[in-house]
């Protein structure tokens, strides 16, 4: 039974929104301009890259079902399991259920811990138990192991070589047919980045992701590539499964707040008076509230009418995910202040332009000149602000959920998995896969962001823009 | 000046009437104290009076805004609005949940927060500004664009990261230093030194980078040009015009947190058993203290008001054509 969860529905929402809006960019050639800047953006590119895959797997995690039960005899198979699954899970099913008793090291055939166990003669020994999942296939682990996970690794290299030639191929034919070249003058123009779009940055980013991904996926079929957490949960799962959590944080909470930001803000800036008083007293108040402690604040009494109304949620899952939902809500909540004042600045000045005050001489209502004369000048500014502020949002969710004001527990984020693992590192012998994982997934999420949202603001920013063609003139000119 | 300051310490009023409605709102309206009481005593199997129990140790067992029961100015005082919520303006916070005096509580805390803070504070603002220059001076060049390069790096490593893999690194695998814990007097700086490195560490990367952008803006100008046409060396254009004209917008972000200061870091406090102001926030977080969380909002806003204040007279100092008025 397919199910969608509040936070899927805004995922989605969100996807056509994209999608509408790329049409839309995609017919006029004034906004279409500002985009080709990005995609010349090799850096920006490389990171688009890496989005995407990571926006991929959040994609294939937001698609929720409850699996059917299966039918017990003598009853008829008609209910659904309380457990809401979604395609991902479905997909990474042997990691899901091949949990271990405990902590296991990356590509381990045995625990971490020593264990008493009977001997078959009768005798009791402290050994490292073999794992039920990890290494299981291998008939005896300190001969076989070696060579299976270096034949495992060269099967997953060449299949992400295939790939990679592959997408490269299509690619350089696509480039072909293009310029009515061949194959070599193709790929020749494209590795030397002649193209406008930075396909070499894209293909290469590509071909790195394979060549770490083909491995790592060929290994995860018989091993657990990152080891198992305290109670033998795949570290590797768990990852992928964060990955979700950041990317429902980082563009929902923008998408909840921006209609606040926005529309406050161009009234205040264009209507001003008692309007702008108002506002700015509005934002002045929620902004003199130190940020965490605000969402301390709005999360405690958030938790306090969740716990008091079990009955709202019919399975666990979506009360964790009301939770993450109402987490959004307050983070939008609480960051709408600083977006909202740099349009009420950014109004207050097109207000005064030629053609604003030409729209008003004709007689066009204030709603009128705000939606069809303000909004679109000030959308760059907004477009800057969401992009900025998504790595900002995945931090800020590990941070809160350590300190116990972020996603539900039973929600698997990066916050959670460090928030878990705090203590690992103080363990003899000490653990340090579920840290370095998650600290490791997390930084190329926020890089990748980062990067894309250098190059989205060079290519938007007016002054940034202006200042690029002074210093082509320059060049020329020298 | 005077009549400058008195007149926005008056403006701040209405804001922080504001936060206080707005907390009061959070607080108590949007959850009863009824529901904070099965919270804490645990949802299931409360009886009523053990709900009437917990709000009369705490206070909240009267009307939220008007009391019919009392007699005269009680009608208004003798309620949870007036207790919890205007008291707050004379600082008085009442007691956290496990009984002690929460303005105690924060006089004797505010020194270990303070300990902190303060050094990473202006260490803080010397290295980013001095990492900023550097950049700035060699701009586009490779040493530039690497240092860009490393800023975006380091932006990107969590804020935990810093925390742990400094805390193993030192404490755990060289041992230089306590891995956590306080002492008072000249022995604190042992407990100290890592906490405040760290803290300076994780700021580096974005502050760098900022600087870096208002630096580069400056220089473009056309007094620089000017400078530079006088024959002045890049060293002297850079420190004496570009630094100084820099001020404004690198007091408007820095001065701001300056109060902020007394409210501590939670992070490293609490990972480093520092019994500062953000650890006493973070245990009241996890404990549902809701008083110490409300006391903590309250200061919070006084300080950033504050903040705001000391920002536009800081401006009268770096920038002589500002006047007050």
């Amino acid at each position: 039974m397919p199910i969608i969860l509040w936070t899927d529905a805004l995922v989605f929402l969100l996807i056509a929104c994209g999608i509408g809006s790329g049409f839309y960019i995609g017919r006029r050639e004034y906004l279409l301009a500002s985009w080709r800047r990005v995609g010349e953006s090799r850096a920006g590119m490389a990171a688009l890259t890496v989005l995407a895959a990571f926006i991929v797997l959040g994609l294939l995690d937001s698609l929720h079902y409850r699996p059917r039960l299966e039918a017990v005899a003598g009853q008829p198979a008609n209910g659904y399991s309380s457990e809401v699954r979604s395609a991902l899970d479905a997909l990474l099913l042997p990691l899901r259920s091949g949990t271990e008793k405990t902590y296991s090291a990356p590509l381990a055939t045995h625990l971490y811990a020593r264990e008493t166990v009977e001997l078959p003669d009768g005798t009791q020994a402290r050994v490292f138990p073999r794992l039920r999942h990890g290494g299981a296939h291998l008939q005896d682990p300190v001969e076989e192991w070696a060579r299976d996970v270096s034949w495992k690794v060269a099967r997953g290299l060449a299949f992400a070589v295939l790939a990679g030639l592959t997408f490269a191929a299509i690619a350089v034919q696509a480039a072909a047919l293009r310029w009515g070249v061949g194959w070599p003058a193709a790929w020749r123009r494209i590795r030397r980045g002649e193209t406008q779009f930075a396909w070499n940055a894209v293909l290469a980013t590509l071909a790195v992701l394979l060549l770490l991904g083909g491995p790592v996926a060929a290994l995860a079929g018989g091993y657990h590539v990152f080891g198992t957490d305290k109670v033998g949960q795949d570290v590797l799962y768990l990852t992928l499964k964060s990955i979700r959590t950041g990317l429902v944080i980082g563009t929902i909470t923008t998408l909840a707040m921006l209609p606040f930001a926005v529309a406050l803000g161009i009234v205040a800036g264009y209507l001003g008076g008692w309007v702008d008083d108002v506002i700015q007293y509005l934002y002045t108040t929620l902004n003199s509230i130190p940020g965490v402690l605000l969402i301390a604040a709005s999360v405690l009494m958030m938790q306090v009418v969740i716990d008091t109304h079990p009955d709202w949620f019919a399975t666990s899952a979506q009360r964790a995910d009301a939770r993450l939902l109402a987490l959004c809500f307050i983070l939008g909540v609480t960051s709408w202040t600083g977006l909202c004042r740099l349009l009420r600045a950014e109004t207050l000045k097109l207000r005064e332009l030629d053609y604003v005050q030409a729209a008003q001489a004709f007689g066009a209502s204030a709603t009128g000149i705000m939606g069809r004369h303000i909004l679109p000048n000030v959308m760059h500014i907004v477009l800057i602000a969401v992009v900025m502020d998504f790595s900002g949002l995945v931090l800020a969710e590990a941070v809160l959920s350590y300190i116990g004001i972020g996603v539900d527990p039973s929600t698997i984020s990066f916050g959670t998995m460090i928030n878990t693992a705090r203590l690992e590192l103080a363990r003899e012998p000490v653990v340090w896969w579920s840290l370095v994982a998650a600290f490791a997934f997390m930084f190329v999420l926020v890089l990748a962001a980062n990067l894309f949202s250098d190059a989205v603001r060079d290519a938007f920013d007016p002054r940034i823009a202006g200042r690029r063609i002074a210093a082509t003139a320059q060049g020329q000119a020298a | 000046m005077l009549a400058y300051i008195v007149r926005r310490l008056l403006y701040a009023l209405p804001i922080l009437i504001g936060v206080n409605l707005l907390t009061f709102t959070l607080f108590f309206v949007v959850n009863t104290p009824d529901d904070m009481a099965r919270m804490q005593l645990g949802i299931k199997r409360v009886t009523p009076e053990a709900i009437q129990k917990w709000k009369a140790e705490r206070g909240y067992d009267q009307p939220l805004l008007y009391n019919e029961a009392a007699e005269g100015a009680g009608k208004v005082t003798r309620t949870i609005f007036f207790e919890k919520s205007v008291k707050l303006f004379v600082f008085d916070f009442g007691r956290a949940d496990d009984g002690r005096d929460i303005g105690h509580e924060i006089k004797t805390r505010m020194g270990p927060s303070l300990a902190i803070a303060v050094p990473v504070f202006l260490l803080g603002l010397f290295v980013t500004v001095s990492f900023a220059l550097v950049l700035a001076f060699f701009r586009a060049t490779y040493l530039d664009f690497w240092g860009v390069v490393a800023c975006v790096a380091m932006m990107s490593i969590s804020s935990l990261f810093y925390i742990i893999g400094g805390q193993y690194l030192v404490s755990k695998i060289w041992h230089l230093v306590p891995i956590s814990g306080y002492a008072g007097g000249l022995d604190a700086a042992r407990f100290l030194i890592l906490p405040v490195l760290i803290s300076m560490v994780a700021g580096i990367g974005s502050s760098t980078r900022w600087y870096r952008t208002i630096f580069l803006e400056e220089i473009g100008k056309d007094y620089v040009r000017t400078a530079r046409a006088k024959g002045l060396s890049e060293m002297a254009v850079l420190f004496r015009h570009v630094l100084k004209n820099a001020m404004i917008p690198i007091l408007t972000g820095v001065v701001v947190v300056i109060p902020l200061l007394f409210m501590g870091s939670l992070l490293v406090e609490s990972f480093f058993g520092i019994p500062g102001l953000g650890s006493y926030t973070i245990d009241a977080i996890n404990a549902q203290d809701f008083a110490v969380v409300r006391a903590m909002v309250f200061i919070g806003s006084v300080l950033y008001i504050v903040g705001l204040l000391l920002t536009d007279l800081s401006y009268t100092l770096v920038d002589p054509r500002v006047r007050l008025q």
